[in-house]
């Protein structure tokens, strides 16, 4: 055999391995971005939302947030439900939280449906589990995701014990049967999306889309968003009044969605 | 050395070419998968990992199953498997590459896989166990090529090799080990989160490993004149007693915890894999069959004079490799799913394309075994006449 290709062979293998073992060193030492707030922006220490289940039981088959939500953000409308999309749901009270549920539980409450959503959890197992940081908590608590970044590798959804994220299996844009609205980006098959708390809004200083139709529809407080770190803000008044549960408490994630009960 | 490969029997060149026309169907299948995406598998909202994932740990297990007969060599110095480790490491960097496969093609944006090593991330297990199955391919690669030119050349090997030889033996140890700990380290699954998943992937790959490490000289004894040597051959069937009798307890052990201590959450998984849950029972055949191979397995390997029949012993190790890959390649994964964490029972199948394509990185795979297995009974027919 030819031993300067074979000669060739071996220095170009390892020039490529170096290279490979060199990418992350550089990337490291590029350093992070530290965020900046607009002009009129809505900031917090740590955003929170609490859901008041009666009032939002009063009106069990409203869909009002669900659907501002998803027109919002371009979700599709995939009828498959193993391919669904979604960011804003109702789930049976019983299956939501299930050892809160018991045969003696309230007539009815155990099949009556409750809004579900990312918990937007203070330890998140989506952003531990995440091979690529494209799932990251900014600093005032929102779970956020780069759909630029994301490699699909699905092991957020496997490590989320909500259900709460949702993978594209296939192009979404034929599904946005409500028209595609360009003030919000669509996403390509091979990702993962959720629930981002309404970050397009808030920076035009709006509060998220689903609390603010929720409250128009069902009266004020049937969902409460605001500033949990802030004594003063609503959203820590209503969880101070009132008696609130979150969703698997014991596994430790620190959801900040509140259910009044 | 590779011109050895492309000088063969007729036998040679028709495993050649079938392996090659399944490998290239299953390219061409995952051609709509890479248009349409993962649309065109099984996989869903609750079940969003199945086919791929699975094989891709069934396949970590063999690979890391070379350490077998790699450790009883160079620790123990164990000469009857001097002949046997040049065929445990290929085994290594096929199964690796196949690994290495599934994992590519379980992604739903392919091209943008090189972002784990862009933005590199310990805090998640995905990032170490690429960290680790490369170090093993590449361990793998170097020391069966400086081990196996050095042979061919009839010197002995560069001393340096030595202490690579020997990280390659907790290095093996470290892929199942990450691989396991991808899945026992999530609270949202309680089906995976127990302590036993990484020991029990052991000894289910150091039983399914050599199981096939075993098959494949017997074949090459039948129809080369490459022998590994009985004693070596019975050596592994040793091996794959032990680990088949620590597999089956390590699965009794979590039997008895799910099912004693009675916790909901635990127990539906367990009852789905072994029972059916809710009128959904899609693995229960399946499981049965897998349970059964692997007791009677157990049982006629514990008998010497059927496990050292090389008539005998051909079948008992291609049910231990069956019934470890419908434990591993079927029910572990697909299980951690069932209930979803809201409580729903999906049950999972893979479609025709997805099993195409399975089918295409495992032809692959073998493809590269035969090429490598090829040059190795070449070089050493030459050396022997």
């Amino acid at each position: 055999m030819d031993e300067n290709r074979r000669a060739f062979l071996k220095a170009a293998g390892c020039a490529i391995l170096g290279a490979g073992l060199a990418a992350p060193v550089a990337r490291a030492a590029a350093g992070a971005v530290s965020p900046e707030s607009a002009p009129g922006e809505l900031t917090a220490g740590r955003w929170a939302i609490a859901i008041n289940v009666r009032k939002c039981l009063q009106r069990e088959d409203c869909r009002a947030c669900i659907d501002a939500c998803h027109v919002a953000h371009n979700v599709p409308q995939i009828e498959d439900p193993i391919r669904e999309v979604k960011w804003l749901w109702k789930e049976p009270f019983k299956d939501t939280f299930a050892s809160a549920t018991h045969p003696h539980l309230d007539k009815g409450l155990a099949d009556k449906r409750v809004l579900v959503l990312c918990n937007h959890c203070d330890n998140p197992p989506c952003v531990r589990v995440c091979p690529t940081k494209a799932t990251w908590k900014r600093q005032d608590g929102i779970v956020m995701m780069d759909q630029h970044r994301c490699i699909g590798c699905r092991y957020c959804i496997v490590g989320c014990p909500y259900g709460s994220r949702s993978f594209n299996w296939q192009d979404p844009r034929p599904f946005i049967t409500t028209g595609i609205r360009p003030d919000y980006p669509t996403r390509t098959k091979g990702v993962v999306e959720k629930c981002t708390f309404c970050t397009e809004r808030l920076v035009k200083g709006l509060p998220p889309a689903c609390v603010e139709v929720c409250n128009k529809v069902s009266g004020p407080g049937t969902m409460t968003f605001g500033d949990i770190r802030d004594p003063k803000s609503e959203v820590a008044r209503a969880l101070k009044d009132g008696f609130s549960i979150r969703r698997k408490p014991e596994l430790g994630t620190e959801p900040q969605i509140f259910y009044l009960v | 050395m590779l011109e050895k490969a492309l000088r063969g029997s007729r036998r040679y060149w028709t495993l050649v070419g079938i392996l090659s026309t399944l490998a290239v169907a299953g390219a061409i299948a995952y051609l709509k998968q890479l248009s349409t995406g993962l649309v065109v598998t099984g996989l869903g909202r609750d079940v969003p990992w199945g086919l791929y994932i699975a094989q891709f740990t069934f396949l970590v297990g063999v690979a890391a199953s070379a350490v077998m007969v790699v450790l009883p060599y160079y620790l123990h110095n164990y000469k009857a498997f001097g002949r046997l480790t040049i065929l445990g490491e290929f085994l290594a960097i096929a199964s690796v590459t196949m690994c290495l496969l599934f994992i590519f093609v379980d992604m739903g944006q392919p091209t943008r896989v090189l972002n784990v090593i862009l933005y590199p991330t310990p805090n998640s297990l995905m990032f170490w166990d690429m960290v680790v199955l490369q170090g093993y391919l590449i361990l793998n690669i170097l020391i069966a090529y400086v081990t196996f030119t050095s042979e061919s050349k009839g010197v002995h090997p560069p001393s340096w090799i030595k202490p690579v030889i020997l990280l390659s033996i907790p290095w093996a140890i470290s892929i199942h080990t990450v691989t396991a700990f991808l899945y026992s380290g999530l609270g949202a699954r309680p089906f995976w989160l127990t302590a036993i998943l990484a020991p029990r992937f052991l000894a289910s790959a150091f039983a399914s490993g050599p199981s096939l490490l075993i098959v494949l000289c017997l074949i090459l004894r039948k129809y080369t004149k490459f022998d590994a040597g009985e004693e070596a051959i019975r050596k592994l069937a040793q091996i794959v007693t032990y680990a088949m009798a620590i597999n089956i307890f390590f699965v009794l052990v979590e039997l008895f915890t799910a099912f004693y201590s009675d916790i909901p959450e635990h127990k539906h998984h367990f009852e789905y894999l072994f029972l059916g849950l809710h009128g959904h029972n899609a693995l229960v055949p399946f499981m049965w069959t897998s349970q059964i191979l692997a007791v009677t397995a157990l049982v006629l390997l514990l008998l010497p004079n059927v496990r050292n029949n090389f008539t005998y012993l051909f079948p008992i190790c291609l049910g231990v490799i069956l019934a470890i890959w419908i434990e591993k390649g079927l029910g572990m994964v697909v299980t951690g799913f069932i209930p979803s964490p809201l409580g729903k029972v999906t049950e999972y199948s893979p479609t025709l394309r997805e099993s195409l394509i399975a089918l295409g990185i495992y032809a692959a795979g073998f493809l590269i075994i035969t090429i490598l297995y090829k040059i190795a009974v070449s070089v050493r027919e030459e050396l022997e006449a």
